[in-house]
């Protein structure tokens, strides 16, 4: 019989031979099993450009900080709508090239936040590769690295007419005559982190995370029937600060104040909410404003503008849920007329 | 008793109406259930011993009686004169007194027993504890000598580099604009950090000191230098290329320690087959008919790595999902069946050597080594819990996490039995405190992830510093503290040069208050980051809430790295010109002693 004591080819072949049966049955299988998952209808392949980006992702590897995946719990809420399901890495997960494997997207680790939906969390340019260029100018309290090798210098003169000139405040550079532009990669990498937006399920996202404090939440508010119930504070340090800041004030010559707009201060709020909704263009001396209004609820926005009416100075008057909806709704017709 | 059966569904039903895991450490259910059992462990302890301490009693009465009997029977079975002897004595022993030069004297001294290792007219140093030298110098050959040498060196290299690096990354977590090196930046520069301390330090020290226990437990010389030296050099080319490309920006798509490309690691994988094939054939050469228990763990580990190499790197399972399941399959088995694995085979060798006394038990060791590989195979997807993998794989991780706890104290206990009995051995040696940290560790640290692989927990502390703490627990406390046991233990043996100790007792705490400031500070904040998320704060405040945290794990750090520099002197001082010290000095100090 065997005696693994003293026979040390036994001994090698059990050990070996049980461990591959374990691994298949562990591992390969499962693998091959979850191989098989097909992508989502009208799920779109990531184009050549997001690819670009992709690799660049992975060559950076931002997957060390940030990771890609909404768990089916509650806190995970705030990174998606819905929790992450195997379709949803069907085209970003494929093996890069010969030398590269599919790339570990999901990720171990959040100390930057989770990037599933950042496309549509953060859909302006100006706000990324002002923040690829150096994080600390929109984030203050940023631990990210700045990536300034994904930029140029270039003489002001010399500036094309397709370069994206990249508005970097005077604090983090000052050198007069030239400008900050981004480079090819930038701007795939920009690309590929915009291409991020969570794909609504075809029926609606059913919503089965597991549920923590924001359940409580909104059932408070549920029985309040008012925006009361909403942290605006918080809602807007989440949404909001990231271009125009904590305490208001915007970043010159990238994100406009709130403290003090006269738009935000407006006895009435259309326009604010208008903004909110739609988006905002009209100010060459700023960055451009994306839309809202599918990412927010009515109860979101009056609880977000409520707060921005009310700080730093600001003295409106509160916003109620109604008035968004109204407004939505007038917003709506206007584009279908 | 129907009464209490009634109303238990009751009020489980009432729990259920408005389920919520927000305070679930708070949660009446929780701390109920926690409170019962203490209740009851507490009672069931308190009896437990009441009982016992009866039964204990009753034994020991009735002893005490039967002596008392017996003393009665022998008083009176005396005769007169044998009693008058006996008082005679105990009048002259109240009345004794010391004459007073009891301690002088014409005698001379002498040892005749050998009992007297080293003689000092001059003990000079106040400040420590004086440890027990190395007494046994062991006969190797150079071939061997130099293997064993030339593999810990470069692990000590690697070690301080790759910890240079660590250190390096720690503290861009305090000054993210420390460098704008593309080469340099923090995405690209962990990787280097984990690969290089896994691969260059753990790995060729495991294997150099491997070397060592497979040649002396077969009692037999290792099948083929050569071979060992391709593998040394093998094992350095993977470090030196897989680093630099990773700082150029290649990466294989990083998922943990399989950031090497496939070419990279090929290298690697083709060392760790040489390896195997030369440990293999050295065994198969023993002059013994048993194969010792370090062997198995040996051997097996080498195998097991070698599959999972390749498991790690074929490519066709590996899209979508499938890569995320043989991520968390990978970087757990690289963990438990490589590094702890091959640990744990050194550790059954060096530690009972450096007792000089045999191993607790052969067969938890034969117990530990069949669970470690049925139990730890299975764990991997505890990395993935909440993730969007199959619930059953996350299940299965989970149990049989639970399960881990078989292996761990088969082993734990192995070596604290081994080690008891000679306790006192622990604070005069200076190779031993190595060995105890690297076993509470072993047991703390194991047990802790098991735990952390409950959903409950998971769910806390996945995704935060934590892991990060408990990733330095493990590979360092105890993996590391392992091998500086074991080199410690061996190297003075065969180069016939000990390192001062108070540096190696410098390089001890230096390492275990270092590393124990890194732990703590993580787990910490690594709590709170994780309640700030489920509180549903802004990301930003958990970045702000960890900057204490970071300091103190920059601080750990830092000391971590410094015990590095003392080990590295240390190393150096043994093995310098060890070719001139000879062998048996020892044996002629001893002599000299007795003469």
């Amino acid at each position: 019989m065997l005696n693994f004591h003293k026979e040390h080819k036994n001994l090698v072949l059990t050990a070996g031979v049980v461990f591959i049966a374990l691994s298949i049955m562990v591992a390969i299988l499962p693998a091959y099993q979850m191989q098989e998952t097909q992508p989502i209808p009208n799920q779109k392949p990531l184009t050549a450009n997001e690819q670009e980006g992709l690799r660049i992702y992975v060559s950076e590897n931002c997957m060390a900080c940030h990771t890609q995946q909404v768990r089916n719990i509650e806190m995970d809420n705030m990174w998606g709508n819905r929790p992450s399901i195997p379709s949803d890495y069907f085209f970003s997960k494929q093996r890069l090239d010969v030398w590269r494997q599919s790339p570990s997207l999901l990720g171990s680790e959040r100390t930057g936040p989770d990037l599933t939906n950042i496309g549509k969390r953060q859909p302006s340019d100006d706000w990324h590769f002002l923040h690829l260029y150096n994080p600390r100018a929109v984030v203050s309290e940023s631990v990210m690295p700045s990536y300034p090798w994904l930029f140029r210098e270039v003489d002001s003169t010399l500036v094309g007419e397709n370069d994206k000139i990249v508005a970097v405040p005077k604090e983090y550079f000052n050198n007069p005559g030239t400008k900050i532009v981004a480079t090819k990669d930038a701007l795939l990498l920009v690309e590929y982190l915009k291409s991020l937006k969570q794909m609504e399920l075809p029926g609606g996202n059913v919503s089965d995370f597991i549920p923590a404090l924001r359940k409580i939440q909104e059932e408070g508010m549920r029985s309040d029937k008012a925006s009361g119930g909403l942290d605006g504070a918080n809602l807007f340090k989440q949404t909001c600060a990231a271009c125009h800041q904590d305490n208001g004030k915007g970043i010159a010559g990238a994100f406009p104040p709130l403290a003090g707009s006269k738009i935000v201060n407006d006895e009435s709020p259309e326009m604010l909410i208008k903004i909110i909704l739609q988006g905002y263009d009209a100010r060459a001396d700023y960055g451009v404003m994306p839309p809202f209004g599918d990412q927010l609820s009515d109860a979101e926005i009056a609880a977000i503008t409520t707060h921005e009416r009310s700080s730093w100075g600001n003295n409106a008057p509160a916003v109620k849920e109604e008035d968004v909806k109204k407004i939505r709704e007038m917003v709506k017709n206007e584009l279908n007329q | 008793m129907l009464l209490i059966l009634g109303w238990i569904p009751q009020f489980m039903m009432s729990q259920n109406t408005n389920i919520s895991t927000e305070n679930w450490l708070s949660s009446p259910g929780i701390i109920g259930t926690f409170v019962l059992i203490a209740i009851v462990m507490v009672v069931a302890v308190i009896i437990l011993l009441v009982k016992l301490n009866g039964y204990i009693d009753t034994l020991k009465r009735k002893q005490h009686n039967k002596n008392k009997m017996a003393f009665d029977d022998e008083i009176i079975a005396m005769d007169k004169g044998e009693i008058d002897f006996i008082l005679e004595k105990r009048k002259a022993a109240l009345t004794y007194k010391l004459s007073g030069d009891e301690l002088g004297g014409e005698n001379e001294a002498e040892d005749e027993k050998g009992l007297i290792h080293r003689i000092d007219n001059k003990p000079n140093n106040a400040f420590f504890d004086e440890k027990k030298k190395t007494t046994l110098s062991i006969e190797t050959p150079e071939a061997l000598k130099k293997i064993v040498i030339y593999y810990i060196g470069a692990a000590a290299f690697w070690l301080v580099l790759g910890t240079f690096i660590g250190q390096y990354l720690g503290m861009k977590f305090l000054w993210p604009e420390m460098d704008h090196q593309s080469w340099l930046s923090f995405g690209r520069l962990r990787p280097v950090h984990t690969n290089m301390v896994f691969w260059g330090w753990s790995s060729l020290a495991m294997i150099g000191l491997g070397y060592f226990v497979i040649a002396r437990t077969s009692n037999t010389v290792i099948h083929s230098p050569k071979l060992a030296w391709t593998g040394w050099f093998l094992i350095n080319a993977t470090i030196t290329l897989g680093s630099l490309s990773l700082m150029a920006g290649i990466n294989n798509g990083g998922g943990e320690y399989r950031e090497y490309i496939w070419p990279i690691m090929l290298l690697f994988a083709i060392a760790l087959i040489i390896t195997f094939f030369n440990f293999y054939k050295t065994v198969a050469k023993r002059k013994i008919s048993e194969i010792y228990i370090s062997n198995w763990f040996i051997l097996a580990a080498l195998i097991w790595t070698i599959v999972l190499a390749i498991i790690g790197y074929l490519p066709f399972y590996q899209d979508g999902l499938g890569e995320t399941v043989i991520q968390g399959y990978y970087m757990h088995q690289g963990v438990g069946m490589w590094f702890m694995t091959f640990t744990l085979g050194l550790v059954y060798y060096y530690l009972p050597s450096s007792l000089n006394k045999p191993i607790y038990s052969y067969s938890l060791g034969v117990l530990a080594f069949w669970t470690q590989m049925l139990f730890y195979t299975m764990i991997g997807t505890h990395h993935f819990v909440f993730s969007p993998l199959p619930w059953w794989l996350q299940t299965v991780a989970i149990v049989f996490s639970a399960g881990m706890a078989i292996p761990v104290i088969a082993g734990t206990t192995n070596f604290f039995m081994t080690m008891r009995g000679s306790w006192s051995h622990i604070s005069k040696s200076y190779v031993l405190p190595f060995f105890l940290v690297g076993t509470i560790f072993y047991f703390v640290g194991s047990m802790q992830g098991s735990l952390q692989a409950f959903r409950f927990t998971n769910y806390v502390w996945h995704f935060t510093d934590f892991n990060v703490a408990h990733s330095h627990m493990t590979m360092y406390g105890i993996i590391a503290f392992f091998l500086w046991a074991s080199i410690y233990a061996i190297l003075p043996k065969i180069t016939g040069k000990e390192p001062p100790q108070v540096l190696v007792g410098a390089h001890f705490w230096l390492a275990f208050i270092g590393l124990f400031a890194y732990m703590v500070s993580l787990m910490a904040g690594g709590t709170y980051k994780g309640l700030s998320w489920i509180e549903g704060n802004a990301f930003i405040e958990s970045v702000i809430l960890m900057r204490p945290y970071w300091v103190w794990r920059a601080i750990g750090g830092s000391l971590m790295f410094i015990s590095h520099l003392v080990f590295v002197y240390n190393f150096y001082y043994m093995v310098k010109n060890y070719r001139k010290v000879e062998t048996e000095v020892k044996l002629k100090e001893v002599e000299k002693i007795t003469v």
